[in-house]
């Protein structure tokens, strides 16, 4: 059986000044698939993520999204950016809600003023996605009255409010224990089940192998190895992922 | 305030090291005028600028002479002339000073040495029609601030509704005359001809509105040496050698010869006392809440300007291009790195022949693009200290620049920025008091008249600080209650 591609990331290459993040990056995400993408600090996965969501100017190569393609070449304006800001949905690593609106306002602010949507809708759409998120009880807090895994799940609400096709998500799991990072994880499933991609930077390896379909590990701003998440971790195939594993061992997991 | 500080530099007097050799009395006669008051009382001598000429340096000289004292002269603001001489800061102020009875009330007086007329000044087109001050009833009449001529205007005011517009100098007035932004000029015959020869633009009423003096005066309890200065007058007088010194300086004329004749006549001119005490502070209550009303609405209205333009300026450093950039960073630092007092003048007399502004609207604009500058510096700091995930998080939604500076961007810099913009509002209110000198009659003002009238700074700077204190208080209450919502939410 075929799954439709949502992201397709082709030779892409990026640097800053004259320092190279990212050498030749390729990779996919399929519709209703979790892609964890995975690497030591510094491994460029937080720049493929924000790549990807035009937060960061590449210098080769392509990324495509649905219709949407992303070139080389300064971010375009962000008025050229609408079908690809309707696609994708954006996790931060700090959940960066917004502090001056309450957790439903947070939700709300794109259906209404990207979409368009009177704000009674919006309202039922951003109330709606708190309360498959387990948060509609908060949907009145401001985000400093929240705690972390709350702010973390308002961010989500507020980063599907779009409906988006692709969900990047950038260290999930770093500030949560073992029991909200099982929570969280369900959640992303049901997401995928949906048909959503989600590609979700981490170091997280318990993690990714109990939630990832797959898993592509990132070295030095090369993929030094993919496949399922269960073979990789597994029988790691190249030192990259050995020397991920190894950090496991020696550090605790979950660890930044 | 400037002129409240009473800012006294010794000007360097010629024969200063000369040796304490007499045995007699070797201080100095230290006499204060103000050579900003000009000619021909006391100004800077242009072939010699440290020195001093006009008939009251003359005068003084003939008094220090009489004394057998080396003078002095101490240069004071004229309005602080009065404060100057009870703190000792000399020991007579002779500069045009004006014989009124509180200040017979309160200081000692030396005899008349020349008497002057009030006249009218006004423009050549008006003479037919504004001949007396009961012509000048709702016009504008402008004079020096504290004078003898601005008590006759307060009191033509309650009578006539006449608008009296004081001034700090009396160079002014009469270029605000010729340019149209008061009716007529009420002050010294001496001061106006001398304005007439310079500047020319406007001719003086033959009849005079009342008749005055000018004295020497001397702190309260110098009674001793105004006794000898005054037996000094009268003998000049009878000699012929003050006439001399006023034919000099082309001040003399035939009101003068009967005033000297009649002085001379007198044997012992009984020095005239008057009684009149300071009036109770509740008089004064209503002109300086009024006052105090003018100074908020000025305050107001320019950190309302200030907010404005402040912002349109950060937005402008922030996202507009190099040059505009340039531009707006040159503007911040030159209004920055002047002073507003500077601002102010150019912008009531530097530009008064490209455009008249009225003296409020002019304060207005003065005080609030001044303000603008640092307003547009917290905000653009503000601006900048919103965290850039914010901004990303905002564009992952689909916000365009313009929603994401409305919508999330000022929003939070507004909270940022807060705190340092109630102090530049509770800073602008204290300085809203330089408008005085463009005209503006405001609190610290009105306090400087009030305390003036009653020769004392106490009771009405007590007042004057309760006011001040009365509006800048709730204001940072104010801004304390918003904040402390903000940060609990």
């Amino acid at each position: 059986m075929s799954t439709p591609t949502t992201l397709l990331v082709r030779d892409v290459q990026l640097s800053r000044g004259a320092r190279p993040v990212l050498r030749s990056v390729s990779l996919d995400v399929n519709a209703g698939e979790i892609c964890a993408l995975m690497g030591v600090s510094g491994a460029g996965k937080s720049t493929v993520l924000r790549a990807i969501a035009a937060l960061e100017p590449i210098n080769a190569g392509t990324i495509a999204v649905g219709d949407f393609v992303l070139r080389a070449g300064p971010i375009p304006r962000e008025l050229q950016l609408r079908a690809l800001r309707r696609h994708v949905g954006f996790v931060f690593q700090t959940p960066a809600l917004f502090e001056h609106m309450t957790a439903l306002e947070n939700v709300m602010l794109a259906p209404v003023h990207t979409l368009g949507w009177p704000s009674g809708q919006a309202d039922e759409v951003a109330r709606r996605l708190l309360s498959s998120l387990g948060v509609v009880a908060r949907a009145d807090a401001y985000p400093r009255q929240l705690s972390g895994g709350e702010a973390q799940r308002v961010a989500i609400a507020r980063a599907l409010a779009l409906d988006p096709t692709l969900l990047l998500m950038d260290e999930p799991t770093s500030a949560l224990d073992p029991a909200r990072r099982g929570a969280l994880g369900d959640s992303l499933r049901a997401l995928a089940n949906d048909g959503r991609g989600l590609l979700i930077a981490t170091h997280d390896v318990d993690f990714a192998r109990s939630y990832a379909d797959r898993v592509i590990v990132l070295h030095q701003g090369q993929i030094a190895e993919q496949g399922m998440a269960t073979t990789v971790l597994s029988s790691p195939a190249t030192d990259a992922t050995r020397e991920l594993l190894r950090g496991v061992n020696e550090e605790r997991p979950g660890q930044v | 305030m400037l002129r409240l500080i009473a800012v006294i530099s010794v000007v360097a007097v010629a024969a200063c090291q000369t040796p304490r050799a007499r045995v007699a009395d070797n201080r100095p006669f230290r006499w204060g005028g103000d050579a900003e008051g000009g000619a021909p009382f006391v100004e800077a001598d242009a072939a010699d600028p440290s020195r001093v000429r006009g008939f009251d340096v003359e005068i003084a000289g003939l008094l220090a002479h009489g004394l057998g004292r080396r003078e002095q002269f101490v240069q004071v603001a004229y309005v602080s002339i009065e404060q100057s001489i009870e703190r000792g800061d000399f020991d007579a102020g002779m500069s045009g000073v004006e014989d009124r009875p509180e200040l017979r009330a309160r200081h000692a007086l030396s005899i008349p040495y020349y008497e002057f007329r009030e006249v009218l000044a006004v423009r050549p087109s008006d003479a037919g029609r504004f001949r007396t001050l009961a012509d000048l009833a709702k016009h504008r009449v402008a004079t020096l601030g504290e004078t003898q001529a601005y008590r006759i205007l307060v009191d033509e005011q309650a009578k006539t509704g006449l608008v009296p517009v004081s001034y700090d100098d009396d160079v002014h007035p009469y270029a605000d005359l010729v340019s149209g932004r008061v009716d007529a000029v009420l002050l010294d015959n001496v001061i106006a001809e001398r304005s007439l020869r310079k500047t020319g633009g406007f001719v003086i009423q033959p009849e005079a509105v009342a008749i005055g003096h000018y004295v020497a005066v001397l702190a309260h309890a110098n009674t001793v040496l105004r006794d000898s200065i005054n037996d000094i007058l009268r003998a000049r007088i009878r000699d012929g050698s003050l006439e001399k010194i006023f034919r000099t300086w082309q001040v003399w004329n035939d009101d003068e010869a009967r005033f000297f004749a009649r002085t001379a006549a007198e044997a012992n001119s009984s020095v005239i006392s008057d009684t009149r005490s300071g009036q109770s502070p509740i008089a004064y209550l209503p002109s300086l809440l009024r006052a105090a009303l003018i100074t908020l609405l000025l305050s107001c209205l320019a950190m309302a300007l200030a907010v404005t333009a402040g912002a349109g300026i950060a937005a402008a450093r922030v996202y507009g291009s190099p040059v505009v950039r340039g531009l707006f960073t040159a503007y911040v630092e030159v209004v920055r790195g002047t002073p507003v007092l500077l601002q102010l003048f150019v912008l009531y007399y530097g530009l008064s022949s490209v455009i008249r502004l009225p003296a409020f609207a002019a304060a207005v604009l003065g005080l609030g693009l001044n303000y603008a500058a640092y307003e547009a510096e917290i905000y653009r700091a503000a601006l900048e200290a919103v965290s850039r995930t914010q901004l990303e998080a905002a564009r992952t939604l689909g916000l365009s620049e313009f929603l994401i500076f409305r919508l999330v961007r000022a929003p939070q810099a507004l909270r940022l920025a807060l705190a340092p913009m109630t102090n530049d509002f509770v800073a602008l209110l204290k300085d809203s008091s330089l408008v005085s000198v463009i005209t503006v009659v405001e609190l610290t003002k009105q306090t400087a008249i009030y305390a003036t009238n009653v020769g004392s700074w106490v009771v009405p700077g007590i007042l004057c600080a309760a006011v001040y204190l009365a509006m800048s208080l709730p204001l940072s209450r104010f801004a304390r209650r918003l904040e402390q919502r903000w940060s609990a939410t």
